[in-house]
């Protein structure tokens, strides 16, 4: 007898047993008295799916699957609609991290300070340079005038710039020149009036300087911001610093000036000349004169960070760092970081990713992608594995014979390269994430129903040749009832077996996938890209929480669909029970 | 039997026939920028061959230039007589460098292939005969979760283990850092150190569905008249078991087995990436990701006559294995 007709009997049976506890006590007690042979309360006739059910429920490895399963259901699917974060959320953290506060450079360039109202040359700057090295403190710009240079004092890189005009002289028994002849100073003063020369005796050409601007090495940085010093007060200090004075007049007032470069006016600190020029890293910084005095004498000293309070008055610890002749100074500061690779905490109960998303979230998500690729291509392979299967088994000869072969040539076809290739065809054409999962899902498909299709035409030869069918095809009954009615039913239990172990195959092929990163892209997340992280062997070896639980979300879910599946098998085919 | 030896090799040259050519359209899917931004990109290496040179090849290799027909054909042609071109990210002939990894994914496949046996099949006769016992039971969750463990995340548990936490095998490699110093018995065993971990987790990975399949047919074989015959003429248990119901069963496994002979060369691709041994399913794992279309064309192919091969194998071996079995 066929499944089908068994479970129609015992419909019967069961709805006149339920009829009979509706009318009441009494009849129930009558029967017990009095039993009959086919009484529904004495032979207890389950049927056909109720026996399935009952053998499934006592094997207890499907038990645990079908446990697990529905765990992971509610964790993806309601967990991650409860849970406060999106798998895409970046979590920040604010750390204290050495930055680059300010930069001193020494200067190795003239810097000129000229007198007011007066240009200077283009390429003094290059042509000072040389006299300084070479000694010729007289020479021509490039526009053709000459100027003129000479050092404020014995070996001081100080210089005082004139702009020198030609003019006739009788040199021979100037006195001043003679003495700046043989003393070998470019330049001797007359009558008040300070000349230049260029030469080795009295032939030399003369000139008559007028001062211009001042050179040095050096920079000035005022107490206040807008501080604005004033020709003379250049001038004057840097000679006064070049001649080792220790102070000054300029503009009617005198000032003080130490070794260091500290100038003061009445006691009280003015400006400041090094030879550093200071940067800030960052714009709308201003670098007190103290703050410079401060970071040069750690320069000088040597030492590899010093201290110097802020505004509120609280000392804070300035690293220096140096590069030949530049000073990187860096401090820490608090900074708003991704919070990469944050260990689980309460926050986050399994951590962050590399890119500072929640674990967690990106887990539950994850598992709703893995899932729903599961199911989805187990759908289309049952669907269209059935089909071509069915047509194949039922009409036989060349139709089976046409559709058998279609269906070794796909089982062929290497899945694996092919879904690689696909997934690089993908990201030339920068496929969304979206569009990947659908493109996966139909991919991996239409490669897999060839196992569906061979089971179900098998069954289906198989049943074809059974009594039940002769039966069914000589009452009359048309194909398509035969078919759908008849045939389908009896190979659905083996379907539902393969689909269950199917499902886990598809998520791990999946996760292979991913895995390899050629299947859900960031900012999707899968648990098989999840576990990408450890092709980084740091990851590996240091962050475990970033790859455990996704190996064992995957682990335990294809686990627990093979458990069902087998407990399935055993439960359909109870002629495997001794 | 020599007329259904001859017939399934027809057929399977005509699946080949289809298959390789779904292969080659699937190739010829790429994008042709891509083709030209590969050549092009190639050609910038260090002693390649000049752009205009690798175009030229491809089309006379492909038939870039003709229609998907017309194309097919003409790299068929040259398929049958074994050329394949030269690879693009290997720079030399595809076969040369296919025959110089082919070895390395040989020996791990037959290593695991002869753990595979010597672990799954006393294992699934032992849970054969006490059904729904202890042993059963462990051997059935044993094998499932073989089967369900992804070997990406078993090897980095393994790398995790035995390489990270206690130091005793490379995380990467065929061969270690004094490889060149060891005589000639330490460089094999150098390398046989280094198969380890693959070799352990193909294993695990592999072993679970022989086991199950085993299995299977031992109840299947133990549920049969003959045994219970057997059983009633009063013949001991283990020689029940071992004499009657293996023989019987060892019909589908060794078909299963035979079969699956061709795939020792097929390589694992995910294992051998994790562990980067150079046999062919790293190397045409790197070649994918290079978009290598020469040789992953061949790989393609390749496998597919694997595919096919172990299909035949599996269907002489049946009506060879089986007197029961006709052949017509």
């Amino acid at each position: 007898m066929s499944d089908e007709r068994k479970d129609e009997i015992t419909e019967v049976v069961n709805d006149e047993a339920a009829k009979d506890k509706k009318d009441g006590k009494g009849i129930e007690v009558e029967f017990k008295l009095e039993m009959h042979l086919d009484d529904a309360n004495r032979v207890r006739v389950l049927s056909p799916g109720m026996m399935v059910l009952k053998r499934f429920l006592r094997n207890r490895l499907a038990i645990v699957g079908m446990v697990i399963i529905v765990a992971m259901f509610l964790f993806a699917f309601l967990g991650g609609a409860l849970y406060p974060y999106s798998e895409s959320q970046v979590f920040y953290k604010t750390d204290e991290v050495l930055k680059d506060y300010a930069g001193a450079t020494e200067i190795d360039q003239f810097q000129f300070q000229n007198v007011e109202g007066v240009e200077l040359p283009s390429d003094i700057y290059s042509k000072a340079l040389i006299a300084a090295s070479s000694g010729k403190y007289v020479f021509e710009t490039r526009d053709g005038s000459q100027m003129g240079m000479t050092p404020a004092a014995e070996g001081s890189d100080v210089y005082l710039v004139y702009s020198l005009e030609p003019i006739k002289m009788f040199l021979k028994n100037v006195k001043s020149f003679n003495e700046a002849l043989e003393a070998g100073l470019p330049y001797f003063e007359e009558d008040g009036v300070l000349y230049m020369y260029k030469g080795e005796d009295f032939k030399a050409d003369v000139f008559e300087a007028t001062e211009i601007a001042v050179a040095s090495k050096k920079s000035f940085t005022g107490y206040s911001k807008d501080t604005k010093f004033s020709y003379e007060f250049y001038r004057n200090a840097l000679v006064a610093s070049a001649t080792g004075e220790s102070s000054f007049e300029a503009d009617g007032n005198t000032y003080d000036i130490t070794e260091d470069g500290l100038i003061s006016l009445n006691g009280e600190g003015y400006a400041v000349v090094s030879n550093m020029n200071f940067n800030a890293a960052v714009s709308g910084v201003f670098l007190s004169p103290d703050y410079k005095a401060a970071a040069l004498e750690a320069f000088a000293s040597g030492a590899s960070s010093f201290e110097f309070p802020d505004e509120d008055g609280t000392m804070i610890e300035y690293r220096l760092d140096k590069k030949t002749s530049q000073y990187i100074i860096k401090r820490f500061q608090q900074t708003r970081l991704i919070d990469t690779y944050a260990s689980p905490s309460k926050e986050h109960l399994v951590g962050t990713d590399a890119n500072g998303m929640d674990l967690l979230a990106r887990l539950m998500y994850g598992g709703r992608i893995s899932l729903l690729i599961g199911f989805v291509v187990i759908f289309i392979e049952v669907f269209i594995g059935m089909i071509i299967g069915g047509v194949a088994g039922f009409f036989g000869g060349w139709v089976d014979n046409l559709l058998m072969r279609l269906v070794d040539v796909v089982y062929c076809i290497p899945a694996m390269p092919l879904y690689l290739i696909l997934g690089s065809i993908m990201d030339y054409y920068q496929a969304s994430p979206r569009a990947r999962i659908y493109l996966l899902c139909i991919v991996m498909a239409v490669i897999g129903w060839v196992g569906i299709a061979r089971i179900v035409r098998g069954q289906i030869l198989s049943l074809r040749e059974q009594e039940f069918m002769v039966a069914a095809e000589a009452l009359g009954i048309s194909t398509y009832r035969r078919i759908f009615k008849h045939l389908i039913p009896n190979v659905i239990p083996q379907l539902i077996v393969f689909a269950s172990m199917g499902l886990g195959e598809v998520i791990l092929s999946e996760a292979s996938l991913s895995f390899l990163g050629l299947g859900i892209k960031y900012p999707a997340a899968s648990w098989g890209s999840i576990i990408n992280a450890v092709t980084d062997s740091y990851v590996m070896t240091n962050y475990l929480f970033v790859w455990i639980p996704a190996g064992t979300l995957i682990l335990l879910t294809v686990l627990a669909f093979n458990f069902i599946g087998d407990g399935l098998r055993d439960a359909f085919d109870p002629k495997m029970k001794r | 039997m020599r007329k259904f030896i001859i017939k399934r090799l027809l057929i399977s040259v005509v699946l080949l026939f289809f298959v390789s050519m779904i292969i080659y359209a699937i190739m010829r899917c790429m994008p042709i920028s891509y083709v030209e931004q590969q050549a092009m990109a190639l050609s910038t290496k260090p002693g390649a061959k000049s752009y205009a040179e690798w175009v030229d090849q491809l089309n006379a290799q492909y038939g870039l230039d003709t229609g998907v027909i017309q194309g097919y054909f003409k790299w068929a042609s040259r398929a049958i007589a074994l050329d394949f071109g030269d690879s693009w990210f290997w720079n030399q002939p595809v076969l040369q460098k296919f025959s110089n990894v082919i070895w390395y994914s040989f020996a791990l496949g037959l290593v695991t292939f002869i753990l595979e046996i010597v672990i799954a099949i006393p294992a699934g006769v032992a849970a054969a005969r006490r059904q729904y016992s202890a042993t059963d039971y462990t051997v059935t969750v044993i094998a499932l979760i073989g089967i369900s463990l992804p070997s990406f995340f078993f090897a980095t548990i393994l790398k995790y283990i035995l390489s990270v936490k206690l130091g005793w095998l490379d995380l990467y490699g065929i061969v270690g850092r004094y490889h060149e110093s060891y005589s000639q018995m330490g460089k094999i065993l150098d390398m046989a150190k280094h198969m380890i971990m693959p070799v352990i987790t193909l294993t695990v990975v592999s072993v679970g569905s022989l086991m199950r399949y085993t299995r299977t047919n031992m109840l299947e074989v133990l549920n049969a008249d003959y045994i219970r015959t057997a059983r009633a003429k009063g013949v001991s248990e283990d020689r029940v078991v071992n004499y009657h119901a293996f023989r019987n069963t060892l019909i589908p496994i060794v078909t299963l087995l035979g079969g699956s002979l061709p795939g020792l060369f097929s390589g694992a691709m995910i294992t051998e990436t994790l562990f980067q041994i150079p046999g062919i399913g790293y190397t045409s794992y790197q070649c994918v990701v290079q978009g290598d279309i020469p040789f992953v064309m061949f790989y393609m192919v390749f496998m597919a006559v694997l595919i096919l091969l172990g299909n035949l194998i599996a269907d002489i071996l049946y009506a060879v294995v089986d007197p029961r079995v006709r052949v017509n």
